[in-house]
């Protein structure tokens, strides 16, 4: 395999801390085997830093199988790489090609700032579900699951919003930096279910408070949020987000 | 130290926990306030425990290494979880849950516990239909319930093929309306490195803020483990990168005895290893065992040429393909149990058998389901004559529709297209069955300190049902620690916060901050993953899927060396006040060199093969796990005596007054 | 106007109305393609009726501004959300030129907008309100002013060349804003926004292309 294997030369973006200043840097690399994934990737890379007595370069990832939501790396100008519709762990080398020159880049916005290296900050998401992304049930209180059924086409609805995984791409990739799909993907899958109902109003109110509060941008329907996402949460989830925001803010009696 | 008490509470199985309740001591709100709990570990356990103890009035404090309590790796299952709610009406009870749950688990787990277990299921559901869990729903609008795993009964409640994410959602959506609050306060991206125990008790925790490497004290009145399993022992698993041993075995060195640490669950339906490059494993969702036929060439010359790449698999005639699972279990054939399944493959890959370059694969060929699925397509659309052509090209879209996202994930990793090529898998290391031993309180041996989940060793025995993990997580972390934490913190009420200004915290806070300079200040040449995947391939070659005591022995002594070379000659970069991601991994690995000895250790000890575990010495004629009810019928728990080889055995014995113990039998 | 949403929603509404005025716009205006007559009376009328005069012109005046100065509020809010840019970027991946640029568009209408409005607005205001000549005649005739004034106006290949390319501006950004607008008020439906962005393109290929004849029609038939 080894004979085989791609040259690569990657530009990666060091950053020793928050507030020191970044740049990129060239980094070439031999021997990629096409069947590495490219976390695999770095992984050689970091070995070879390391075996160098350079430091590696720090990128955020854990389950590698797409779930998680923890990778999080821009590649060539695109969150989580070239293809659609998989995170960054789950892309591997053959989609490169032998010679390819790949930027490497951690996710921008004012609101996710960069820790080290690729590795960035992303609480905002965890403060805006606590700001109201839940149903305020206490653990033992609830009545037999089956005393309430569900239309079907909205416990489904409300399934394909709620596989979200967090990771940010949606931020990533807007232009704006703007966290409306991801917000739009909590507000949804608990707006369209009757448990999630009742507190509807206030939870709309206070999550696109606290994502305002957060730093993140406006939308302005480029839609490249909805063709980003590893799970293709759909933009019909930031209409039902307007939606529910007018009603509320329109109902409120604050 | 004690003895081991298992605090089983007398009386029949199933009063046992009713009475429990009705008798443990309770806590007044007002003194709950003024309790500080501490709960290491986001996932399903700990998420839910954090959530309900808050929810109750404990102070909690939780801790996750992640960047995110969301990202824990609870998030990773499939399948889906089991509740014996019997909503299909086809006969399930809680009884049939606990019989199934102690076969499955091969006989060695606790009867009282897996009760428990059964019995608080449904209110799992319940609970995480509350939260807003999307569960599947039939048209009615009611739940939908699926069979898994081999059970005769549908009581598996599940979310497409994400089960386990929107269960640990759900339990974060908890966690976080109790940190808006403020009841818990969370700590992303700190990871704990020691537990402090003041008195023969546990009153608090050590951690390193991974941003900054702070390293901070934390005092509490009780502290909840809920750190998940040591699967990354082996280096490939299916765990996630950050998955660790560490948390546990800080506990074990403090005095937590740690439960059969041998049982480990190798899952069949992997995708294989395809180079050194190989970080992690990826499942394949056990449910393709469903319509796939797993096979190896009969012929040798044949698999030689596959591996070689001189043949293809579909070039090979249908008598020259040895369908193994059929052949040996003609009743249950591709169905059989994950660890009959998994060592079956591994039995015909060691005979030469296997089907790809590193000779570690079997064919997982749906060919002949697309020919099955196409000719009922035929029939359904009337089509008299279809060709053959047709009849396949209308099988592949309705396997497309039952598994279409697996076939995808399979090109993704692969390359190749299963649709027409059959897929490769392997088995790969998945659950431990095994760790810290806990009571019926799932208190450890050292009082205040908890294990919940994964990282105990309570409720499957030898061997985990699927869907089983996830209820148990969550059992422990909703309904079970709420009750029988109050039991131990009643005693708590007058203690006042607890200082760390302590000697019992200097001397733990020393121990972390030397350990820590004493790797970014060693100018070794080797990196942290070289050894973890060096300890790797020890453990999987010896203390896998079969062990025996020659092997064994020879890995005690391997890991030993690893062990002794990886603190003379390991690197890592970097500084110890940074966020340093191979400083992390050099503190996990070193603590899984020594949990890999003692499980080899318990492995030694084992004089049986059954579930998770398989000695060859322990086998039938036929090959089958042979278990010992007579002389092996008990928990093994270790206490740590100075140096994980010097580990002492304690014998908790499993009685069995409610089910009767039969062999296993898949023929 | 504080919160994100109700921005957005504000650009969208202010969006439909100027959609609703263009579409009035081009329709008198394709009159004097076809009946010089008829769009003289109908710019009479509009040019005089007071309710167009005192209330609706008015709003629109308003609207355009509103339209305009929360859009760049919202660019420079929505650049501080990402203060350090990408080193490479491949948005075109995920996103149109349009959507991603009606800033760009959006300034080359209000410029075109100034020429627009020296060429028309401001002497009408002049002749009407500073003159206090509200007939609508040609001075010392009794026909119409309207058709020859505008027929007068794209005699410039200059003048016309700019409109034209305006306009080409004008239907990049109603092609991204027609639709979007729909998004923004809450409107996303698996069946009817398939139809919506295909109206959407429809009309902003439409309109704009009857500005075009106009001024192409007013040039050539010189």
């Amino acid at each position: 395999m080894a004979d085989h294997g791609m040259k690569l030369t990657l530009k990666i973006w060091r950053q020793k801390g928050p507030k020191d200043a970044g740049k990129l840097v060239d980094y070439p690399v031999t021997d990629v085997s096409p069947d590495m994934s490219f976390l695999e990737m770095l992984d050689v890379l970091n070995e070879q830093l390391v075996m160098k007595g350079e430091e590696p370069v720090a990128f955020d990832h854990d389950c590698r199988e797409g779930i998680c939501g923890m990778c999080s790396l821009y590649i060539n100008g695109r969150a989580h790489g070239p293809q659609t519709g998989i995170t960054t762990c789950q892309l591997h080398m053959r989609s490169f090609n032998d010679g390819d020159t790949i930027y490497i880049e951690p996710w921008r916005a004012e609101a996710f700032p960069v820790i080290k290296d690729l590795v960035v900050d992303r609480s905002a998401f965890d403060r805006i579900i606590q700001a109201g992304g839940y149903i305020s049930v206490n653990t033992g209180a609830a009545q037999d699951a089956n005393c309430l059924p569900v239309n079907k086409k909205d416990a489904d609805a409300a399934f394909s919003a709620a596989m979200c995984i967090g990771c940010g791409a949606c931020v990533a990739t807007c232009k704006n930096a703007s966290a409306m799909l991801f917000v739009s993907a909590k507000v949804s899958q608990l707006a369209l279910l009757p448990q999630g109902r009742i507190e509807a109003e206030e939870r709309v109110l206070n999550m696109v408070q606290q994502m305002d509060v957060e730093g993140f941008g406006n939308c302005t329907n480029t839609g490249a949020c909805e063709v980003e996402c590893p799970k293709g949460i759909s933009l019909q989830n930031i209409a039902r987000l307007n939606r529910e925001y007018l009603s509320a803010a329109l109902m409120s009696e604050k | 130290m004690c003895a081991l008490n298992s605090k089983i509470p007398v009386g029949p199985v199933d009063k046992k926990w009713t009475d429990y309740k009705d008798h443990a001591l309770l806590v007044n709100p007002s003194n709950k306030r003024s309790i500080d709990v501490i709960v290491i570990g986001s996932g399903l356990a700990g998420a839910s425990a954090a959530a309900s103890l808050a929810e109750m009035g404990y102070a909690v404090k939780c801790f996750c290494f992640q960047d995110s309590p969301r990202r824990a790796h609870s998030i990773a299952a499939q399948g889906g979880i089991n509740a014996a709610k019997n909503y299909k009406n086809d006969g399930d009870s809680t009884y049939r849950l606990f019989y199934d749950t102690i076969k499955g688990g091969d006989y060695r787990a606790r009867e009282a516990n897996v009760h428990r277990l059964a019995e608080v299921s449904a209110a799992i559901i319940d609970q995480c239909v509350a939260q807003g869990v999307p569960f599947a729903r039939e048209y009615g609008g009611l739940l939908d319930n699926r069979s898994f795993g081999g059970t005769q009964v549908q009581r598996t409640f599940y979310a497409a093929g994400q089960t386990g994410q929107q269960l640990l959602l759900g339990a974060y959506s908890a966690l976080s309306k109790e940190i808006s609050k403020g009841s818990v306060k969370m700590y992303n991206r700190h990871e704990m490195m020691d537990v402090v125990n003041v008195n023969g008790k546990t009153r608090g925790v050590i951690v390193r803020n991974l941003v900054t490497g702070k390293i901070e004290r934390h005092g509490g009145h009780a502290v909840l483990l809920c750190t998940g399993g040591y699967g990354n022992v082996f280096f490939l698993s299916t765990n996630a990168m950050g998955c660790n041993v560490s948390a546990a075995w800080k506990a074990h060195k403090r005095g937590a005895y740690f439960g059969n640490p041998c049982y480990t669950q190798i899952h069949p339906t992997c995708i294989p290893v395809s180079g050194d490059h190989q970080s992690k494993l990826t499942l394949m969702s056990e449910s393709l065992r469903n319509d796939g036929r797993i096979w190896v060439p009969a012929k040798l010359e044949d698999a030689k040429a596959i591996q070689q790449g001189k043949k293809k698999a579909t070039e090979l005639a249908e008598a020259d393909r040895d369908y193994y699972l059929e052949r040996r279990y003609p009743a249950f054939g591709n169905l059989v149990p994950r660890d009959v399944a998994s060592r079956a493959a591994k039995e015909r890959c060691d005979a030469g058998h296997g089907v790809n370059a590193t000779g570690e694969a079997v064919f997982l060929d749906y060919a002949a389901a697309f020919e099955r699925y196409g000719h009922i397509e035929a029939n359904k659309r009337n089509l008299v004559n279809a060709d053959s052509a047709t009849i396949i090209a209308m099988g592949k879209e309705v396997v497309k529709e039952k598994y279409g996202n697996l076939f995808d994930m399979y090109q993704q990793i692969t390359g190749e297209n299963p649709y027409e090529v059959p897929m490769k898998i392997y088995p790969a290391v998945h659950y431990t069955m095994g760790g810290l031993w806990v009571d019926y309180e799932l208190m450890t041996t050292v009082p205040g300190l908890y294990a919940l989940g994964e990282a105990n060793f309570s409720d499957h025995g030898a061997n985990r049902l699927g869907a089983s993990a996830l209820m148990q997580g969550l059992a422990d972390g909703y309904f079970v620690i709420p009750y029988t934490i109050g039991n131990y913190l009643a005693n708590d009420i007058r203690t006042g916060k607890i200082p760390t200004d302590t000697p019992e915290f200097d001397e733990a806070e020393k121990a972390v901050k030397d350990r820590i300079s004493f790797f970014v200040n060693n100018k070794g040449t080797r990196t942290v993953d070289h050894f973890h995947k060096r300890l790797g391939k020890v453990m999987w070659d010896k203390c896998g899927m079969a062990r025996n005591a020659k092997g064994l022995t020879e890995a005690v002594g391997e890991i030993r060396a690893i062990r002794e070379e990886f603190w003379k000659d390991v690197r890592v970069p970097g500084s110890e006040s940074d966020f340093n991601p191979e400083l992390e991994k050099a503190c996990r690995v070193a603590d899984f060199l020594e949990l890999a000895e003692l499980m080899c250790l318990d492995a030694l000890s084992r004089e049986e093969s059954c579930g998770g575990h398989f000695r060859e010495e322990h086998q039938t004629e036929e090959g089958e796990a042979k278990r010992d009810d007579v002389g092996m019928a008990f928990v093994s728990a270790w206490e740590f005596a100075g140096d994980p080889g010097k580990a002492v055995l304690h014998k908790e014995e499993l009685v069995y007054e409610n089910i009767k113990v039969v062999q296993r039998s898949y023929k | 106007m504080s919160v994100s949403i109700v921005r957005k929603v504000a650009m969208a509404l202010s969006g439909f109305f100027l959609l609703s005025f263009l579409l009035l716009h081009v329709s008198i205006n394709l009159l004097s393609v076809c009946c010089p007559a008829a769009f003289d009376s109908a710019s009479h009328f509009m040019g005089t009726f007071w309710l167009i005069q005192f209330v609706m012109q008015p709003v629109l005046a308003f609207g355009v501004v509103f339209h305009l100065v929360l859009g760049f509020i919202l660019e420079l809010k929505n650049r501080s959300s990402r203060p350090v840019k990408y080193a490479f970027s491949n948005a075109a991946a995920s996103s149109t030129w349009m959507s991603r640029n009606m800033i760009i568009t959006g300034v080359m209408v209000l410029l075109f907008l100034g020429l627009h409005f020296y060429d028309f607005w401001f002497p009408e205001l002049n002749v009407k309100y500073m003159q206090g000549d509200m007939s609508g005649l040609v001075e010392g005739t009794d026909r119409f002013r309207y058709w020859e004034e505008l027929h007068h106006k794209f005699q410039d290949p200059i003048r016309v060349g700019l409109y034209v390319l305006a306009f080409v501006f004008l239907g990049l950004h109603l092609m991204h804003g027609f639709q979007s607008a729909f998004q923004s008020v809450g409107f996303n439906h698996r069946r009817y926004t398939p139809i919506i962005k295909k109206l959407s393109n429809i009309y902003a290929i439409v309109v704009p292309l009857g500005f075009v004849i106009v001024a192409v029609y007013h040039f050539l038939a010189q």
